[in-house]
């Protein structure tokens, strides 16, 4: 990795990196050698059109696809990745772009949904109501009015609040968002990308996939782009333009970013 | 009833609980943007508890406020009717022995209704399970207890099939339970003989429904229950405010405690009254299965409201997808909510036994599973699943019963019985679908 041209990340260990992922569901291959990094601190985002294997990278990241080939690590140790249950234990949680909370629950049971805490073999509802709040508080939520309103009753961007601080409750380390603003308002996007970017903040690696590039280069640190399951490049945001990325979504390179021989993910 | 297996599922241990709390704390100083999560939750004043409640009924969640003024409304109406008859001691007291085999039914029912399914066969099961006990009785000679052992052990076994049916193989609950429907009417016709009648004389078992609780116990048990609700519901509330979390306002739940009691003190009082219709004797007290149901409607609330398991039927029933996403086996709790309701089925099939003293090829299929339905529904258990009590089954099975007892009393011919239930269960599934609706559009 000493290439000069190598754009990528900064000198720290990756809190997760995949090399070499290869994923194929029967005969169509859909992830071909997928290199990928997580940064503490950090918001990558990850790009492409649409089939390119974003949610797929998200799931086998999630642990809920076993891959076909590659090398999974978290904190500079390599790992064994079996289930959901495992990737949980790490401390990786996925919001995943429909959501994933039951509406006729409120806030606090739905953050604890099958994690509840217990007292003496019943549920411990006043540590749940204590933690979902200072939860909220500690992402500074300031649109839900309590956390024992029936999630039924809250907005989109009140919900997607409610799922990523779902998913950041956990002590959790890594959170990765599946198009998280698809189906927010000009509002609520705005709510969900400031936590994007405090979780990050927080000293969590944080991966976010969207297809709004005004949203990726608002708040992202390093953008991954996919293109027909490869990765075309891996890039700071602070190095690349709008148009770009856009290239690189849309044919897989631009100028001498992308698929060129002096590549990181070619030569991996 | 889970502390068997408490620690295992429980999510950390003490000391990782610790430092987890430790570093949301952290974060919560960190960031600086005030948040009215990091404030003490407000205690609502009375008028706003009101409020809240109105407009919660007025968004479409109504839970059993529909069921109690109903029930209000047929006591006033018939009453009027038949002023000395229908309010009387017997008949009250007969009343709630009729409603009793229908509540528990209908408690059961709740926790398949819970999932949004449907046990057609639950009543048939109760019957079945009802001959199972009484053959164990007349045919074996066996002890009451091992009788309703068997009984009991005759409906989890007919609720595993049609779990197992349902979640493993994939048939809607719907087919399944109507193949049982027919299915266990042919196994207690089998049991019983075309035209049989087994008759259950066993003293304990018969005390259920016809044995009244010493009239002392019976106080006994009133207060304490009414004084446990109260003790409880205080203590958690305080609780709350220490901790400044959501909580009600503090005089809505001394109102609600003071109206538990008071419904129970009046109920009880009604029933310690001598209703023996010759002065010779001395016919007073709870019947037995008062306290039967008081118990099961405690413990099934406890473990609907506060167990993870029960929490995992509401989560299931409401997004079975998100409850899959959350680590939980959709398919057991499936199976469980069958084995349950059919297990309660039995438990109503035994009440129905006593009551009638007998057990018979019919048992448990004619209007039995209509009005168990009819009960949860009408109560405010929703047919379209994620909603739903265990106490709601209690005040739809009291105006399923009193429907039919207060028409029994007018002489009406049964035909209109038939029709006035079918109405009613109509009326309170409309109620439950428009008002599914509200929610669901009350959502922004
Ligand atoms: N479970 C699956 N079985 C077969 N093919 C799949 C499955 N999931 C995704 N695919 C295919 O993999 C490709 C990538 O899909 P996906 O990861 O959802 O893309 P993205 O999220 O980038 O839009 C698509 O061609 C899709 O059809
Ligand atoms: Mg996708």
């Amino acid at each position: 990795m000493s290439e000069p041209a190598s754009p990528t990340s900064p000198a720290t260990t990756p809190l997760l990196s995949l090399r070499g992922v290869d994923k194929s569901f029967g005969a169509v291959q859909v992830l071909h050698g997928v290199d990928l990094d997580v940064h503490a601190g950090q918001v990558t985002a990850l790009v492409g059109d649409n089939g390119a294997g974003k949610s797929t990278l998200v799931k086998c990241v999630a642990g809920i696809y076993t891959t076909d080939a590659g090398e999974y690590s978290f904190d500079g140790r390599p790992v064994q990745i079996s289930g959901p249950k495992d990737t949980a234990a790490l401390g990786i949680e996925v919001v995943y772009q429909d959501l994933a909370l039951a509406d006729n629950l409120d806030i606090v049971q739905n953050m604890f949904l099958g994690r509840e805490r217990k007292k003496g073999g019943l549920l411990d509802e006043t540590s749940m109501e204590e933690l979902a709040r200072q939860t909220l508080a500690s992402l500074s939520v300031r649109t839900v009015r309590s956390v024992r309103q029936l999630v039924s009753s809250l907005s989109g961007g009140q919900r997607q609040t409610v799922a990523i601080a779902k998913a950041v409750l956990w002590n959790s380390r890594v959170v990765l968002l599946d198009e998280p603003t698809a189906a927010l308002g000009v509002a609520q996007t705005r709510q969900v990308l400031d936590l994007v970017r405090r979780l990050a903040d927080n000293g969590l690696g944080v991966v976010l996939i969207s297809h709004n590039l005004n949203d990726v280069f608002e708040v992202a640190d390093t953008i991954t782009a996919l293109y027909l399951g490869r990765v075309a490049a891996t890039v700071r945001t602070r190095d690349v333009t709008s148009s770009q990325v856009v290239e690189l979504i849309t044919a897989g390179r631009s100028g001498d970013l992308g698929a060129a021989p002096a590549s990181a993910s070619a030569t991996a | 009833m889970t502390t068997a297996h408490e620690p295992a599922s429980d999510t950390g241990a003490p000391p990782a609980q610790l430092t987890e709390r430790e570093q949301i704390a952290q974060l919560a100083r960190a960031t600086a943007v005030a948040s009215p999560m990091a404030e003490p939750a407000p205690e609502p004043t009375f008028a706003e508890g009101v409020r809240a409640y109105v407009q919660r009924v007025r968004a479409g969640d109504i839970g059993s406020l529909p069921a109690v003024l109903g029930l209000v409304v047929l006591f006033v109406l018939f009453s009027s009717l038949r002023p000395e008859t229908f309010p009387s001691p017997i008949n009250i007291a007969n009343l709630i022995v009729q409603a009793s085999s229908i509540i528990v039914l209908a408690m059961g029912l709740t926790f398949v209704l819970l999932l949004g399914d449907i046990d057609l066969s639950a009543g048939v099961a109760g019957g079945a399970s009802a001959g199972v006990m009484a053959s164990t009785i007349s045919v074996l000679g066996a002890p009451w207890y091992l009788a309703v052992l068997a009984g009991l052990l005759t409906g989890l076994v007919i609720g595993t099939l049609i779990g197992l049916l349902v979640a493993r193989v994939g048939i809607p609950s719907f087919v399944v339970t109507l193949a049982f429907f027919l299915g266990l009417q042919g196994v207690t016709l089998r049991l019983i003989g075309q035209g049989g009648t087994v008759p259950v004389r066993d003293p304990v078992i018969v005390q259920i429904a016809n044995g009244n609780v010493p009239i002392v116990l019976g106080w006994v048990l009133t207060i304490l229950a009414a004084a446990l609700y109260a003790g409880l519901t205080i203590r958690r509330w305080l609780g709350q405010r220490r901790r400044g979390l959501t909580r009600d306002n503090g005089g809505l739940v001394i109102a609600r405690a003071v109206g538990v009691a008071a419904a129970l003190v009046a109920l009880t009082a009604v029933l310690s009254q001598n209703r023996a219709r010759v002065p010779s004797i001395v016919l007073a007290g709870m019947p037995w299965s008062v306290p039967l149901i008081a118990v099961l409607l405690v413990v099934l609330t406890v473990v609907l409201g506060r167990t993870s398991y029960g929490r995992h039927v509401y989560a299931v029933g409401g997004s079975a997808e998100a409850a899959r996403r959350a680590g939980i086996s959709v398919p057991a709790i499936r199976v469980s909510v069958f084995m349950i309701g059919s297990t309660l089925a039995a438990v109503s099939g035994i009440i129905e036994a006593s009551r009638l003293n007998s057990v018979t090829p019919g048992s448990g299929a004619g209007n039995q599973l209509l009005l168990g339905v009819g009960a949860a529904v009408i109560g405010g258990t929703s047919l379209f699943g994620g909603k739903g009590k265990v106490s709601n089954a209690v005040i739809g099975g009291l105006v399923v019963a009193t429907i039919t007892n207060g028409l029994g009393l007018l002489g009406q011919p049964s035909y209109v019985n038939f029709l006035v239930t079918g109405g009613v269960l109509l009326l309170a599934a409309t109620v439950d679908a428009v008002s599914r609706r509200r929610r669901s559009s009350a959502a922004i």
